[in-house]
């Protein structure tokens, strides 16, 4: 299993306040998202659980891109990778996001 | 509860089969009622799949807590036939473990388990068997202490293994076409004895010999649900108001159900040979009847109702 | 230890046990009263029709009320895999054996699991897994799957498993690992005599279920009985 953590910070918190949500399931090209509203409102942290070892670049850039669109400001976000492809990580790091937004 | 937003979706649409296990949860209960216990936010994980690189899952792939149907409190167990195929691990049983054991103390009018299991998780398998063995003494026990333990089924997984033998202990069951119930599955039978025992690749075979209509026919389950979440919810309420006790004379009407059933049917080599048995007029039509036309016939089998669970 | 020789050593004053197909029944004088005996010998698979003679047996048990206890010694293979036990609902007919037992021993008839040979999967649910205290012989060899067949399905080699499952009894097959999770709670030994060992398990007896409590306390099942109860702490908040 490979860890990544990135660390990001926002300009603005993420609007709403939900606490928590999770979304997506550990499966085969899948994986869960879990979000919580828990540290300060220009910081997110995005910390990844991986069986597919040797993807941190990418990753990275998917994180960036996300965290650029978001600005998920105030979120740690934790995902246990079932070997998801970007898009897919794409994606549900957005549904996750509006989740919390509701 | 984490995800409560995440499946505020209407129950009348929403399909049992293709849900997660936390959508389910929340549209088969009264809205905004469910309450999780151990949420995905304690990060109650397996501390045994890391050792065999095995991505973990905050849950442990089993949502477990407490709600309300129709205002009544209820317990609901409801395993993630995705995540390693539901299979119970040392976390994953023992969540399921406590929650009957909370019904026994805590006297709700039922407890829902929503089946989606493959049996026991190998890289887990003897706290797995164990906690398999637990829950069935602990349904006995809740059982006997007059709550209803209703078992729900029709998830991607179906209910296999030490799940079936568990589903076999609740008071009643419920079951749609796409669940399965059975002990070894398609495969395991194939892999011990060979394609000629049984082709795991012939669905039809699958479904005909373990699925949801087979096991209704035969009084394997007490009602056949469409495959929506609002068909499982009017089941489950149903049937949490007929729940046999559990006692000698319950046991003595099983053994002489399953007796008979054996007698009857022990020299039938397919399902349809069992249902024309049972006196469906056309068995091989039975597959592909829709809902209604499959209670029709349902209701003029004699062995499909009975309190002997 | 033989069928033979674990009966010869319970029933000092003989016995009526009998084995026919691989099931086992029957009982005999023991401590001042009466013990029961069902059980599987010889390694046979557990179907539907074995299932339902041996509830038969217990519930006649029950029945008849006299609050003896009953013995389930197991050497079985795993349930019988094949089309016609499924489509006859093994599933019920083996949880039925299992809510036999249950049933016995809430009704006064203390259940004690014997496993003196191999047993496996849904045939030890059913039978030595639903007793309330399990004792096991040297050499009996309970197991959900052997490990070239774990090798298989988790895709990892033998060789590493056989290297894991040193370390981590949570999944390797055998006696051992099945007594650190608790499933299996004491070992007898063949040494002394048997019936005054099953006697001291019969008096020893505990209420409830503990195997989780065992599984955390001898490190097979370190999580179990915290997860347990804190599912129950958790349900009681209102």
């Amino acid at each position: 299993m490979e860890t990544l953590t990135f660390r990001h910070t926002t300009k603005k918190p993420l609007p709403g306040s939900v606490p928590n949500a999770i979304t997506g399931v550990v499966a085969s090209g899948n994986l869960e998202i879990l979000l919580e509203r828990v540290l300060p409102p220009d910081a997110c942290e995005v910390a990844i659980e991986t069986p597919i070892a040797g993807y941190g670049v990418v990753w990275e850039a998917v994180v960036a891109d996300f965290v650029a669109r978001a600005q998920p400001g105030g979120l740690r976000i934790s995902i246990n990778d079932g070997g998801a492809r970007p898009d897919t990580v794409s994606l549900r790091l957005l549904q996750g996001a509006r989740l919390m937004e509701a | 509860m984490a995800g409560n937003r995440a499946a505020s979706a209407d129950p009348d649409a929403l399909s049992w089969y293709e849900a997660t296990a936390r959508q389910r949860v929340v549209a088969l209960a009264d809205p905004g009622s469910v309450r999780e216990f151990l949420p995905p936010t304690e990060r109650r994980m397996s501390p045994h799949l890391p050792l065999f690189d095995l991505p973990r899952a905050f849950d442990d792939g089993i949502v477990v807590g407490r709600a309300t149907l129709d205002g009544k409190p209820v317990l609901i167990a409801a395993q993630e036939g995705r995540f390693m195929g539901g299979a119970f691990g040392e976390i994953h049983g023992a969540k399921l473990v406590g929650l009957l054991r909370a019904a026994i103390e805590l006297k709700p009018a039922a407890v829902l388990i929503l089946f989606d299991t493959g049996g026991v998780r190998l890289q887990e398998a003897n706290a797995g068997e164990t906690a398999i063995a637990e829950t069935m003494r602990a349904i006995v026990d809740a059982r006997a202490a007059g709550i209803p333990v209703i078992g729900l089924i029709g998830g991607r997984a179906g209910c296999y293994g030490g799940g079936g033998l568990i589903a076999g202990t609740c008071s009643r069951l419920a079951v749609s076409e796409g669940g399965r119930i059975s002990v070894s599955g398609p495969e395991v039978i194939e892999t011990n004895k060979g394609a000629e025992e049984f082709d795991s690749r012939d669905r039809a075979l699958v479904w005909r010999t373990m699925g949801g209509k087979h096991r209704r026919l035969i009084g394997g389950a007490d009602a056949f649900c469409a495959d929506t979440v609002a068909a499982f919810r009017r089941a489950a309420l149903d049937l949490i108001g007929r729940a046999p006790a559990f006692d000698l004379d319950t046991l003595e009407a099983e053994q002489a159900r399953l007796e008979s059933r054996i007698e009857r049917f022990g020299d039938c080599r397919d399902a349809t040979d069992v249902w024309a048995r049972l006196g469906v007029n056309d068995p091989d039509s039975v597959p592909a009847m829709d809902t209604r036309a499959f209670d029709e016939t349902v209701a003029r089998v004699r062995e499909a109702n009975h309190d002997a669970r | 230890m033989t069928l033979a020789e674990i009966l010869a050593g319970l029933f000092p004053q003989g016995h009526s046990v009998q084995v026919r197909d691989g099931l086992v029944t029957g009982g005999g004088p023991f401590a001042g009263s009466k013990l029961h005996v069902v059980g599987i010998d010889g390694d046979t698979p557990l179907g539907v029709e074995g299932a339902l003679i041996l509830s038969r047996v217990v519930l006649d048990v029950v029945r008849a009320g006299d609050r003896a206890p009953i013995l389930v010694a197991v050497d079985s293979d795993s349930q019988r895999m094949s089309r016609r036990d499924e489509l006859l609902g093994l599933n019920e007919c083996l949880a039925h054996l299992a809510k036999a037992l249950l049933l016995a021993d809430r009704s006064g008839h203390p259940t004690i699991g014997l496993i003196y040979g191999h047993s496996a999967a849904g045939a030890f649910i059913a039978t030595a897994l639903a007793t309330r205290v399990l004792a096991a012989l040297p050499g009996a060899n309970p197991s959900v799957m052997d490990l070239p067949s774990v090798a298989r399905v988790t895709k990892l080699p033998l060789d590493k498993l056989q290297e894991m499952a040193k370390s981590t009894p949570v999944f390797a097959p055998g006696i051992d690992n099945m007594v650190a999770t608790g499933a299996v709670h004491v070992v007898l030994d063949p040494g002394k005599a048997l019936d005054g060992q099953i006697r001291d398990l019969i008096t020893g007896l505990q209420a409830g279920d503990d195997r989780d409590r065992l599984g955390e306390t001898r490190g097979g099942r370190p999580v179990a009985r915290g997860i347990a109860g804190a599912v129950i702490d958790q349900a009681r908040l209102v």
